[in-house]
């Protein structure tokens, strides 16, 4: 139907032995795959670049960035209390972690005294965020190996935690109720009810997953012997937090450098020596026994009194003295249009987050506005660690190796 | 001038000491301490704390700009021990003009993505770093956004 005599059409056809036997490349060949940033189990916006020799991982390079926000920017042109709303954007899955670790530092800014009723329900609903991260880990982790139920079991009880940050501040997620000099609000009449009837079943339920999962032949298969790399190279790479754990390392921020009155509480610190995918899975299943533990005591001792610190030029004064008093209304005032100075000087304040270590580090100028705030986020110090990690095993054991990291890509880019 | 209240503190005789005039000057301040360190001995220094005095961890290195200042840049960096459950902060002055200092991934592999933010963001070059590209913005991206004369909202100065 074309013309016959295009000269291409005539040169193919000259030379058809080449093309139908081409010579065969005795050398392994190196394929380079992406892997995200839109792939499921990447569990957010990470790019992989994995270089392969068949199944075998030859190196892998992470690739971050996709979520920043220019946050640290951010807190400096917002006063101090303002600030406390971006923190939850930080890491979404622990918002209250960023809460808390964000105030700490700007109260030891100030030298702020927090009344033990607002410290220790500080520490149950941290203890309650550290469930919350824990069981999306647990159920997305799952279901990436293969394990479709674990999830909707997890989700079941994440929504039971929801609800209780939802009768404390009024938000699920974006909760920023720990505030800058105490809390937001007084914790809500019937509080107790709702926790004690979460509480009494919550460490049934940690049974319920333990059963699907911990002998598990699948999960077995998929977990065991996966994921391992020496101690020494977590610590040089900036590996923190249950990854630690489970290699054997006994270290935990809320034990070693206790902050919001952790050191009132009884609770164990686990820790396994596998060092692979399923030694971080039973950390994990144990801190949630833990934590468990702690809101329990924390139900149980709950003291009374306030919630906020006697500074009326930082918190802001209750409702009814503001609209009786004039001096609470100048407070008021000043606060909601000027912020408060905080003192000169510069803090890094570490807290013990679902993932590991996050840390704060905020430079004050005497101003009402923070002149620089760093974020040392537990999930930018963990995927460092990826390529190592990754190194000569297989592309299969990727996935389950990075779900045993447990990062949020928002915590590392800011 | 290190003050007198820090100098008897074991890791600051032993800097002082091993590594004479390495440190300018220290503060301790709310419980933490925090040492200023002459920048072209970061290394050296960070080299000696990691492996004799078991400052295993870097936590974090980041900057701050302290424009229009100078020198105008300071490179801080978080040490963490967790053997001794102490820990330490190191800083060095570097110039607001060609802002330059020595990469400590050679000490601590985990400072690499931390150098590479502070580049990214701050426009302070790691000499001897084995991979220093932005990290969290585009290649592309010009202007360093936590520089104080870089604009919160607006166009770029």
């Amino acid at each position: 139907m074309s013309e016959p005599d295009t000269p291409g059409v005539t040169a193919v056809e000259a030379e058809p032995a080449e093309s139908v036997a081409p010579e065969i490349d005795p050398r392994p060949r190196k394929l380079v795959l992406n892997m995200g940033p839109q792939h499921p189990s990447t569990h957010g916006v990470l790019r992989l670049l994995l270089e392969l020799d068949g199944e075998n991982i030859v190196s892998a390079q992470p690739d971050i960035g996709y979520l920043h926000t220019g946050i640290e920017k951010e807190f400096e042109v917002k006063f101090y209390q303002q600030s406390v709303t971006l923190t939850d954007r930080i890491d979404y899955l622990a918002p209250l972690s960023n809460n808390l670790c964000y105030a700490l530092a700007v109260e030891k800014l100030l030298g702020l005294e927090i009344p033990p009723r607002a410290q220790w329900t500080r520490v149950m609903l941290t203890e309650f965020t550290r469930l919350n991260s824990h069981l999306v880990w647990l159920g997305t982790h799952a279901i990436d190996i293969g394990a479709m139920s674990v999830f909707l079991y997890c989700f079941r009880e994440r929504e039971d935690i929801l609800r209780i940050f939802e009768m404390f501040s009024g938000q699920r997620m974006m909760t920023s109720y720990f505030r800058i000099g105490g809390l937001a609000l007084e914790p809500p009449r019937g509080w107790q009810k709702r926790v004690k009837s979460f509480i009494d079943v919550f460490p049934s339920r940690v049974d319920e997953y333990e059963e699907l999962l911990t002998n598990n032949r699948i999960w077995i298969g998929r977990t065991q012997g996966v994921g391992r790399f020496p101690l020494e190279d977590m610590l040089d790479l900036g590996v923190t937090g249950p990854m630690l754990r489970a290699a054997g390392l006994k270290y935990d921020a809320r034990k070693a450098e206790p902050y919001s009155s952790y050191e009132k509480f009884d609770f164990e610190i686990p820790t396994r020596t596998e060092n692979d995918v399923y030694a971080r899975y039973l950390v994990r299943m144990e801190e949630m026994r833990q934590s468990a533990r702690i809101i329990k005591q924390a139900l149980e001792g709950m003291p009374e009194g306030r919630w906020t610190a006697d500074a009326p030029h930082v918190v802001l004064p209750d409702r009814d003295k503001m609209k009786t008093q004039m001096e609470a209304l100048i407070y008021h005032f000043k606060i909601v249009t000027e912020g408060f100075r905080v003192p000169a000087g510069e803090v890094y304040q570490v807290i013990e987050s679902p993932r590991g270590e996050l840390g704060y580090y905020v430079v004050s100028d005497g101003t009402a506005k923070p002149y620089r705030v760093h974020v040392r986020g537990p999930s930018f110090g963990n995927l460092q660690a990826i390529p190592r990690m990754v190194k000569g095993t297989l592309i299969a054991d990727v996935i389950a190796s990075i779900g045993s990291m447990d990062f949020v890509l928002g915590d590392s880019d800011r | 001038m290190i003050p007198d209240e820090i100098k008897t503190l074991p890791v600051v005789a032993a800097l002082v000491e091993v590594l004479p005039e390495s440190v300018s000057a220290g503060k301790l301040d709310r419980g933490e301490l925090t040492l200023e360190v002459a920048a072209e001995r970061i290394v050296e220094v960070c080299h000696y704390l990691k492996h004799e005095q078991k400052f295993v961890r870097v936590s974090t290195v980041t900057a701050i700009d302290w424009y229009p200042e100078e020198p105008r840049f300071e490179v801080v960096y978080h040490l963490h021990s967790p053997e001794r459950n102490q820990r330490l902060r190191l800083k060095c002055k570097v110039p607001g003009a060609d802002p330059e200092i020595d990469s400590t991934t050679g000490v601590w592999r985990g400072a690499n993505w931390y150098e590479r933010e502070a580049f990214d963001l701050f426009g302070i070059r790691f000499r001897n770093h084995p991979d220093l590209r932005r990290i969290m913005l585009p290649e592309t991206w010009e202007g360093y956004p936590l520089r104080k004369d870089y604009p919160v909202t607006g166009d770029r100065v």
